[in-house]
Order: structure tokens, then sequence, then C-alpha cells
């Protein structure tokens, strides 16, 4: 994992010490409301509901067991002992107080964290796949340009106040896991007559309004990665709309123009900066690289695994296959039956690090799925770290499956939401609170947001749930057939909302529909695919006037 | 007025920035004299007119302007001032880094506007050598602690052509 040298410790205990002072001028007021809030945004300070939320960032989502330690501490000290992680590689506090946030700053300093550019318009936390490095289908590890992707973001001058936010993923492997179809740029590493380089994507984005990013390059070698980017983001930072909030992402920018004038405004400011002194050498790549060199591995044998029925649950749905002979990644579901999903209490967190540190080289990752993964556990030891984990309430065994949902805090913490969707995350999740059943219907992505800003991905679920807000009572919208990784696609609005209460029959019914019509060996999304949207909304509007949810007439009247 | 600093210190502003007020145009509103900042438009409305009165001259260019279209005119302005509107509105820092890093201009690059004490580090990384602070913000603290901020800086920007990595040990 990355260490920080003097420099990089140098600037994030500087950052403390301005964020510190910003918080003095503001409460003697000499900074106004409207003055300090891009000042705290830029350090993930939002202030919420009940309380100031505070987002830390996991850069592209490695951790370590220290870096845990210290945050279920700070969990316990400043805030109601749990956090939440969420979509992005971040951990967010929900109640800490807007005068500890320096403090907690300066003890994040300590174990090599912060909460720089989590929040506002700027250039935001970098996200990858949580198996980078390990990934039996890696062509190439993407954390060390990763890494100096993120010191090129970090106070960059020139885009500390773009339009909107800015967003990149990078992903290195056949199959995408970082959603880069879905970002404002996304990226993939791939080869090409022997040259490492990038595909660059740029204008995906969830959202209110949710596009899909198109190719801008197919193929950009490896070392322009810097000067390419401060390309887009100089076109997008001075022609990006800034009149309304909800249009300036790139992604409007992207569409408005279309791809192919995009592209060559960008191309044509590459081309002025191109080979210039932003060009990333080999030595700082191999610089950065040296710190991702792989663990002591032993060399071992593929073990036989224990036969225990329980054992074999869980390790069906949490183990990724890994590069090296007789490792395992391991995922640690956060997805707990009855827990806010990517909900961690600080004794979990404790439990987590213990276990990094016996069986995984005291290395972390945190994944957009919200859980947590051991990246290199000795598959001899998979048992263990199963009873350990289980324990610790880590080892519900459903990853991958209906109940292991994206959800974000929704209406009961966000200011933003239109409803509450931890509660309807919980609702589905007793509702289906057979094993047997969950292991039955198989492989599926259930996600939930509570608003059209998308932070639980709903659109690329392959049940997507919205909540929307009409007349001010809380309504869920449900979408089908959406899906992440390289065929990444938005879901289909089945039909007119339903009431929260609705909501796991709803999901029952579509489950049915699927049982019903699947043929052996199908995944809910092949059986969709095949028979498309109408046998589920036949389905789940049967017996209402048809395309007319129960729950809306009273509107109609 | 706001307060002007300049080669990080605290100077008199001997400027004055002309403003066209309603029922006025580029077209008709008079030139004042004397060292004067002249709005784009007033510029491309009446160069000729400006270069004949004027020995020193600047320009005013907004946010949603484009230093493109004056791209030729650079040799004429002793300042060119660079207004952000609202200080979340970035578009100026892009504005001076094309001036220097492109454009070469070596004259006065002014921030005006609202010029608040928490963007100077960034606006002296991208090309800005004077600023005309925000009406009622600390001055004095500005120059202290407002440049100050980072003891170091990872990205090539005007200040600093080269990037951290290149200039390691």
């Amino acid at each position: 994992m990355y260490k920080y040298d003097a420099i990089d410790r140098q600037l994030v205990n500087e950052r403390v010490e301005q964020f510190r002072d910003q918080v003095r001028r503001w409460k003697a007021g000499e900074l106004s409301d409207d003055e300090f809030r891009p000042l705290r945004l830029q350090n993930g300070l939002y202030i919420q509901r009940h309380a100031p939320m505070f987002r830390i960032a996991v850069p592209y989502g490695m951790m370590n067991s220290a870096r845990m330690r210290k945050l279920a501490s700070i969990s316990q000290k400043y805030d109601r002992g749990y956090g939440h992680f969420t979509t992005r590689h971040n951990l967010q506090l929900n109640w800490p107080k807007i005068e500890d946030v320096p403090d907690i700053l300066a003890e994040l300093a300590e174990v090599e964290m912060h909460a720089i550019q989590t929040s506002g318009n700027c250039l935001r936390n970098i996200t990858t796949d949580q198996f980078a490095g390990v990934a039996a289908d890696e062509i190439i590890d993407p954390r060390p340009l990763a890494e100096i992707l993120r010191q090129w973001t970090t106070f960059h001058p020139e885009f500390a106040f773009l339009p909107r936010k800015f967003k990149i993923a990078i992903s290195g492997t056949k199959d995408d896991r970082a959603v880069t179809w879905f970002h404002d740029i996304g990226l993939h590493l791939q080869q090409r007559n022997g040259e490492v380089g990038f595909r660059v994507i740029v204008g995906g984005g969830l959202g209110r309004t949710p596009i899909r990013g198109e190719v801008v390059r197919e193929f950009l070698p490896w070392q322009h990665i810097l000067t390419y980017c401060e390309a887009i983001l100089r076109v997008y930072n001075r022609q990006g709309r800034r009149d309304n909030a909800f249009k300036a992402r790139i992604k409007i920018l992207v569409q408005a123009l279309g791809i192919e004038a995009f592209t060559k405004l960008v191309e044509e400011e590459w081309a002025q900066t191109k080979d210039g002194p932003a060009t990333i050498t080999q030595a700082e790549f191999d610089r950065i690289a040296a710190h991702f060199a792989p663990p002591a591995y032993e060399k071992l044998d593929e073990p036989e695994l224990p036969f225990e029925k329980s054992f074999k649950n869980w390790a069906d749905r949490s183990i990724h296959p890994h590069k090296v002979p007789g490792y395992a990644a391991v995922t640690l579901s956060l997805k707990k039956h009855g827990v806010a999903p990517g909900d961690i209490s600080a004794e979990q967190m404790l439990a987590v690090a213990d276990l990094a540190d016996q069986y995984s080289f005291g290395e972390l990752r945190v994944s957009h799925e919200q859980n947590i993964i051991l990246a290199d556990v000795k598959k001899s030891d998979l048992y263990e770290v199963w009873q350990k984990a289980k324990a610790a309430g880590l080892a519900t065994p459903n990853i991958g499956l209906l109940t292991a949902m994206i959800c974000c805090p929704g209406g009961d913490f966000c200011d933003l939401a239109n409803a509450k969707s931890i509660p309807i995350a919980n609702a589905i999740q007793a509702r289906f609170d057979d094993l047997d059943y969950l292991f039955d219907i198989g492989e599926i992505d259930l996600n939930i947001s509570g608003c059209m800003n998308a932070c639980g991905h709903h659109h690329v679920g392959h049940i997507g749930v919205l909540g929307v807000d009409k007349n001010e009572a809380e309504f869920y919208q449900v979408t089908l057939g959406g899906r992440q990784g390289n065929d990444a696609r938005l879901g289909k609005v089945i039909g007119p909302s339903f009431a929260a209460e609705e909501m796991p029959d709803v999901v029952d019914k579509i489950i049915k529909v699927y049982l019903e019509h699947r043929h052996a060996d199908e995944r809910f999304l092949d059986t969709f695919d095949r028979i498309g949207l109408d046998p589920f909304k036949n389905r789940v509007y049967e017996g209402r006037a048809h395309g007319k949810a129960k729950a809306a007439q009273p509107e109609a009247a | 007025m706001a307060q002007l600093i300049k080669n990080r210190t605290a100077t008199l502003d001997t400027w004055k920035t002309l403003e066209i007020v309603e029922d006025e145009t580029p077209e008709n509103v008079e030139l004042p004299t004397g060292d004067v900042i002249f709005p784009l438009a007033v510029w491309q409305a009446r160069k000729a007119e400006i270069i004949s009165c004027h020995k020193r001259i600047g320009l005013l260019i907004d946010s949603n302007e484009r230093i493109e279209d004056v791209a030729d005119d650079l040799e004429y302005f002793v300042v060119i001032a660079v207004n952000f509107p609202k200080f979340v509105d970035g578009r100026g820092y892009s504005t001076a880094a094309l001036l220097r890093q492109r454009y070469h201009y070596q004259g006065e690059v002014r921030a005006v506007g609202d010029v608040l004490h928490d963007q100077l580090f960034y606006m002296q990384r991208v090309g800005f050598d004077s600023y005309a602070l925000k009406d009622g913000k600390d001055v004095v603290y500005a120059l202290q602690k407002g440049f100050t901020t980072f003891g170091e800086t990872y990205q090539a920007a005007t200040d600093q052509p080269q990037p951290y990595f290149r200039r390691r040990a």
C-alpha cells in the first residue's frame, strides 16, 4: 500500500491547519456561511438533517489495520460508535460536531488519512476495483496510476471550483468492477502491442440525468494521463454550465456538444500540453508502483475446504479468485439483515483490523458495494476467518445476493433525500431472511437510492429502487434490468411508483416471476433479458387498473 | 474600494475600471482619461480610439469571456483584470493559466470581484500576481497567511512548471 513521504505528510498536516483556521474565522464571523460552505465541503463536511455529516476519503479503497483502528477510535470519541461506507470509497460519520472536525482531521493525518475533496464541486476521490492487484482477471494493477492521479487531484489550483463535482474511476480488469461507464471520467487500463494505456470514457453519470459515458480516446499511453485529464478538465471548467446546478455535470456538456465536437476540443487543448512537464516519467511510475509490490506470498497448495454447509454457503458467496495459488480474496458483508447497508460499528472495525493483521498482511479494501475485503487470505485459513467474522456479525452469506443491497443513507440522515431508503432495505431483508430461498434466487443486485441523486446506484441495479416525493409522501419507483460491468446499462422503469409498505411484496412478485420463468442456470438478469419487462409488469400491477399503481389512484381522482 | 495586493504587498490601486451603466453601450460610453481598465466589449468596439489616447491600457475580462478573442492584442495591456463574479465561479483560474502558459503574457494579471482570502493560494499558482481583495476582508491577515497555506505542491502550474515528481531529489 502507498506510504506517505515527507511531502505527502506535510501537505495533509498543512490542510488540517488551514481548515482549523477556516473554522475559527467562520466562528468569529470573518467568513460568512456562504463563504465557508465550499471550504467545509472540500473537507467532507456537510450540514445535514440532524447533525453535520463528515465524509472521510479512502483513496481507491485501500486501507490497513492501523487506519481501521483509528476510524474505530474516532467514531467512538467524536461520534456514536459507528460509521457508514459509501459507494465511492468513503466512510461517513453521521453525528460529529463541526468544532471537532479539525481535531478529527489531525487524528486522521496521523494514519495518512484525510477528507480532502470528498465533497464540493471539485475533483473527488479516485475509485477503482476492490480486488485491484489480486484479481485473477486483472490485466494491469490500477493502483499506482490511481495514486498518481490522487496526487494530481489534490489541491489542483485550476480545478478547485468546477461547475459541479467530478468523479474519476479506474479499472484494470477484463470485467469492469468500478462502474467506469458511469463516471465523469472512466478509465480502462489495457495493453496494446505491448504498450500500456487507457481507454478514456467521458460524460457518464447516474443522478438526475443518467447517461452512459462515451469514449473520447480508445487508447492513450499511460504517460499522458495527467495532461489528457487536464485538457478534459479545462474544457469542462470553461464551458460546463454554471447557470443551473442540475445541468452542470460534464455529461450535460458532452451531450450538448456531441461526443465528436467535445473530443475535438479536448484533443486541441491536449495538443498544447502533450509531452509537457506533467507527462509522467517512468521513474515516478516505478517509485509509486514499488509501494504496491505483492506481499510475501507463500508457495501453497490448494487445500481441501471443510464441507460444512453453513461454511460452504458463506465461502461460495464471499470468496473471490486470487491470482496466487492457495490464496483467496474474502468479502466481509456489511449487509447483515436489519442493519443499515454499509454501516459498521466501532467493535466491528476493530474485529476487521484484527482479521487483517492475522490473515491478510494487515491490509484491507472497501468496495463500492459497501463491503470490506481481506484481499490476501490463505485458503487454509478461511474456516478460521469465517468463524471470527461470523462472531463479529460480518459473515452474512449474502454477497451478490438479493439482501446484500447497495443503499444510500436516505431520508433518515440525508438532507437531499426525497424518501427513506434504509427502512426499505431492512423490510426487504426481513422478507427474504430465509437463506435457502436467498441462495435459490441466486445472483441479483438490488440497489436503493433515496432520491434521484442516485448515491445508491439504483439505475444500475438489476432491481433498482428510487425514492420519490409525491405530494410530500414517500413513494418508490422500480426499475429492472440495469447492470454494472462491461455491458453497463440503465434499468427500465416498470411503471408507477409504490408506497413503502408495498415494496417487499413488489420485490417478492418480481422474484416469483423470475423463478417461474427461469431456465436451468439462468440468473435473474438472463431471464429478464430473455422475457423482457412485461411479465414482471403484469404481475406487480395485477388486479389494479393496468399501469396504475394503487397508491397513485387518489391523485388521479 | 477594494484593497489591492500586488507582489505580495498591500498597495494603492492607481487604475480605474470603466463601468458601463444603463443607457450606455460599449459604442457610446465616454472613455475616461488616466490609467483605465476597459471591459472586453469596449476594447473590441473602440480599440483604435483607446490606443490613440491611452498610453497605459488595462483589460477587464469576465468569467464568461474568452481570452482567445483578444489573443492578438495582449501586447497592448499593462494589466489584465480577470473578474470573479462569485468566488465559486472557477473559470477565471483557467483564463489566468492560459494567459501565462499559452500566451506567455508577462504583464500584471489581477483577480477582481469576489476575491477572498481562501482562494489566494490557488490564484497565485495559476498565474495571478495581483489581487483586489474584497471589501471588508483582512488584508494584513491575507498577506500573512493566504499565500503560504501549503509549502509544496504536486502539480505543474504557472508558478512552478515542474510537477513535484520531476523535482524529487
